[in-house]
């Protein structure tokens, strides 16, 4: 008697020997050969069923980035491959590790144009770290190896093996293949010593460093490393968006978030300091403002584990290519324990200014309709600031990520980079699966949850207690904001009629009510916390509402608008 | 900045995709290729790329930068021609009754160290091999013949670097890694 497997089943027994415990996909006519070996491993491989590929991909992505872990994703052909698209390239720009396995026809139909054919990896090749297509079931398990180093090694990116049916039906003798080299890829660097010396100079001789802290350093959980040279040097920190979380919001020297909607402290002192050190981060567009204004007087050492980040959109001093938490451990003993008050005090009036003309309006208004901010200010309070806080995008995502607080790494999760409408609420699902012992709270207006609605489903089927706070302005917010600042109050397609969104959670069978007033907001709040399943907030929000600081498009980083009308001023 | 015009090699290993994958890199900046070429080398399973495009010196260091990031990309460099040597192939097809009534062919050809392929009572194929300025200036020559097709070929390059930075990358690889089985050549 044979023991051979198809390669349907090759794949399955792969992911198992990757660790993989939970797969998001869909099922379609192309990767049906794999739905139905699932079916006999149902016990080691939970499959959670999306209700649309793109959620499968942005709860992978929720679910990663929760646990760093790989996120896996089986969908089938065609348009469920097409439907990935979003998800592959937000987790390229957020660096999110992701297998995605699509169904493919059989081999002889390439080409052909045949029923769900497309050219998979065609298209996915700028939006992928690695893509691969497999026409034979004997190369499945090398090819799933191979798959799980390059997504979650180096810096960690989506993968997609795009899997032909003949090869999902042929046979192999499995033996599990692993892969722990590639020889046209180093994901981790040897780090140059001299490097390190030299940063050590620079900061030892510094007096205003400042610390940005990016998404690498979660990556590479270093976030007590980050703590440690901070304290020892008394060096202030700023996070980007994607790196919240990484520094506790009480600690003194956390400064807050960079960037165009970030605090006015860390933003304005960018062009004060005299060294910066950039750890896991990009200096994306949002962060820098007018580049050429950008950080005049500093000395930049970036850290990166990507070398094609150096000098990509800011000159750097030095450039230490490495692991974040590795480069910190070496950098460690050679910092120097110092104090420096008068820096760290320099902050203080951007602090004072900022809470006197945008926090404290923004969170106690005390008349007028609910403020975002205030709810998410009480929320994050009610979960003692130890919830993870997953947001949508626009102006909920930037006042989710102003006044939600953080106690512990990886507590944040955004769609950073591409910025995409409708990633909160999969992705919070996805967080919750991963981390169930966890509060999972999102934060998403009612534009970003009717692209993703259907997800309610999956928290139908699964049971998943996300709690949702629906930030409903019945405005596309942000759109809206910049219409009225910069195009004459024209609000072109940005009044959105919404359907009943209690309603709509109730067919699904998700405990949800409406808060149309403040009074009614803490004790809604408070339900919600408690409950132990899903539970959702429709908050009606003052609808001219409007983020601040920001950084108006083509301004510097210390050019910040506090409303309005008013700049910045010391 | 001024534009010029850069080389860049890029070697890889040997799979499906591979040139796709850094041609859009060049596609996504809309910069225009002058010239590509791909073929083996001497070390066993990896290709080269030789691409050709005018750009600007921190643009084109970037590009490379994101080629290089590609997983099946090995090495892959950015040179201006002083660093390099390099040539083209350009072949041209002539009638020959045209050809033959010139009485300057010989001289023609021994000026331009072009060689003669193929003669047929309607044709007759001349190939040259140099840079860019020397198939075009054959080329110009010809013209008044009636050239019925010319086509040139893309860079081949060798640097004039002392140091082999592929093989001894590779080789580096090899020690720090001596079990490891190249992809399959596809």
């Amino acid at each position: 008697m044979s023991n051979k497997i198809n390669g349907a089943e090759a794949l399955i027994r792969s992911l198992i020997n990757e660790g993989v415990d939970t797969v998001f996909g869909y099922p379609g006519g192309a990767i049906i050969p794999v739905y139905d070996k699932l079916y006999d491993y149902t016990s080691q491989l939970k499959h959670i069923l999306v209700r649309h590929e793109q959620g499968a991909t942005h709860a992978a992505q929720g679910y990663a980035r929760a646990t760093g872990r790989t996120g896996v994703v089986i969908v089938t052909s065609g348009p469920a491959a097409t439907n990935v698209i979003t998800g592959l390239s937000d987790a390229l720009m957020d660096s999110t590790p992701l297998v995605v396995i699509t169904g493919q026809v059989s081999s002889s139909l390439l080409g052909s144009d045949a029923f769900q054919e497309t050219d998979v990896v065609g298209i996915v090749h700028p939006i992928t770290k690695w893509a691969v297509q497999i026409r034979r079931a004997e190369d499945i398990p090398a090819a799933v190896a191979r798959a799980f180093y390059i997504a979650n090694n180096g810096r960690p990116g989506p993968v997609v093996l795009d899997i032909a049916k003949d090869a999902q039906v042929g046979l192999l003798d499995f033996k599990p293949a692993t892969c722990d080299f590639i020889r046209s890829y180093i994901p981790v660097p040897t780090i140059n010593n001299a490097d390190i010396i030299e940063a050590a100079r620079l900061l030892n001789y510094a007096e205003r460093p400042m610390i940005l802290s990016g998404h690498g350093v979660m990556i590479s959980s270093a976030e007590e490393q980050l703590q440690m040279l901070a304290e020892k040097a008394d060096i202030p920190v700023a996070t980007t968006l994607l790196g919240l979380s990484t520094m506790p919001s009480d600690h003194p020297l956390y400064k807050g978030m960079l960037g165009m909607h970030g605090n006015i402290g860390p933003n304005y002192n960018t062009n004060r300091a005299d060294v910066i050190l950039a750890i896991g981060m990009r200096f994306d567009d949002r962060v820098t403002g007018r580049i050429e204004s950008y950080a005049p007087n500093a000395k930049i050492i970036h850290v990166d584990i990507d070398s094609s980040e150096f000098n990509k959109n800011v000159k750097a001093t030095l450039t230490i290519h490495a692991d974040a938490r590795q480069a910190l451990d070496a950098l460690l003993p050679h910092i120097n324990q110092t104090r420096r008050t008068e820096w760290l005090d320099s902050f203080v009036p951007c602090e004072e200014i900022e809470t006197e003309k945008v926090i404290n309006p923004e969170l106690y208004p005390g008349e007028g309709l609910m403020k975002m901010g205030e709810v998410v200010n009480l929320v994050s309070r009610a979960f003692e600031d130890k919830a993870i806080g997953v947001t949508d995008v626009g102006q909920n995502q930037m006042f989710g990520s102003r006044y939600f607080r953080f106690t512990q790494p990886r507590s944040f999760l955004s769609s950073g980079g591409l910025g995409t409408m409708g990633f909160g609420l999969p992705a919070a699902i996805g967080a919750k699966m991963g981390c169930p012992e966890r509060e999972v709270v999102l934060f998403v207006g009612d534009g970003g949850f009717q692209m993703t609605i259907q997800e309610l489903g999956t928290i139908l089927e699964y049971g998943t207690a996300v709690k949702i706070v629906l930030l409903n302005n019945n405005f596309l917010g942000n759109v809206r904001q910049w219409q009225q600042l910069f195009f004459n109050g024209r609000f072109s397609q940005t009044p959105m009629v919404n359907p009943d969104f209690v309603a709509i959670c109730e067919a699904y069978g998700i405990k949800a009510e409406n808060v149309d007033d403040r009074s009614q907001l803490s004790d809604a709040i408070d339900r919600m916390v408690k409950s132990k399943s899903a539970y959702l907030l429709n908050v009606n929000i003052d609808p001219t509402d409007m983020i601040f600081p920001m950084i108006p498009l083509g301004a510097a980083v210390d050019e910040m608008l506090v409303n309005p009308n008013e700049m910045f001023k010391l | 900045m001024e534009k010029q015009l850069y080389t860049i090699s890029v070697f890889t290993e040997n799979n499906v995709g591979v040139l796709n994958q850094v041609t859009i890199i060049f596609t996504r900046r809309c910069i225009n290729l002058e010239s590509l070429s791909a073929s083996a080398t001497s070390i066993p399973g990896v290709h080269k790329l030789t691409l050709t495009a005018y750009g600007e010196r921190r643009q084109m260091e970037k590009v490379v930068q994101q080629i290089e990031k590609r997983i099946d990309v090995i090495k892959a460099f950015l040179h201006t021609d002083d660093e390099i040597v390099y040539q083209e192939v350009a072949l041209y097809k002539v009638p020959t009754d045209r050809l033959l009534i010139e009485s300057n062919l010989e001289n023609i050809i021994r000026h331009h160290g072009a060689r003669i392929l193929d003669i047929t009572q309607e044709y007759t194929i001349l190939e040259k091999t140099g840079h860019n300025n020397e198939t075009e200036a054959l080329f110009e020559e010809l013209k008044r013949y009636d050239i019925r097709q010319f086509v040139r070929s893309g860079r081949v390059t060798v640097t004039k670097s002392p140091i082999e930075h592929v093989s001894n990358y590779i080789e580096l690889m090899e020690r720090l890694h001596p079990t490891t089985n190249t992809p399959d050549a596809d």
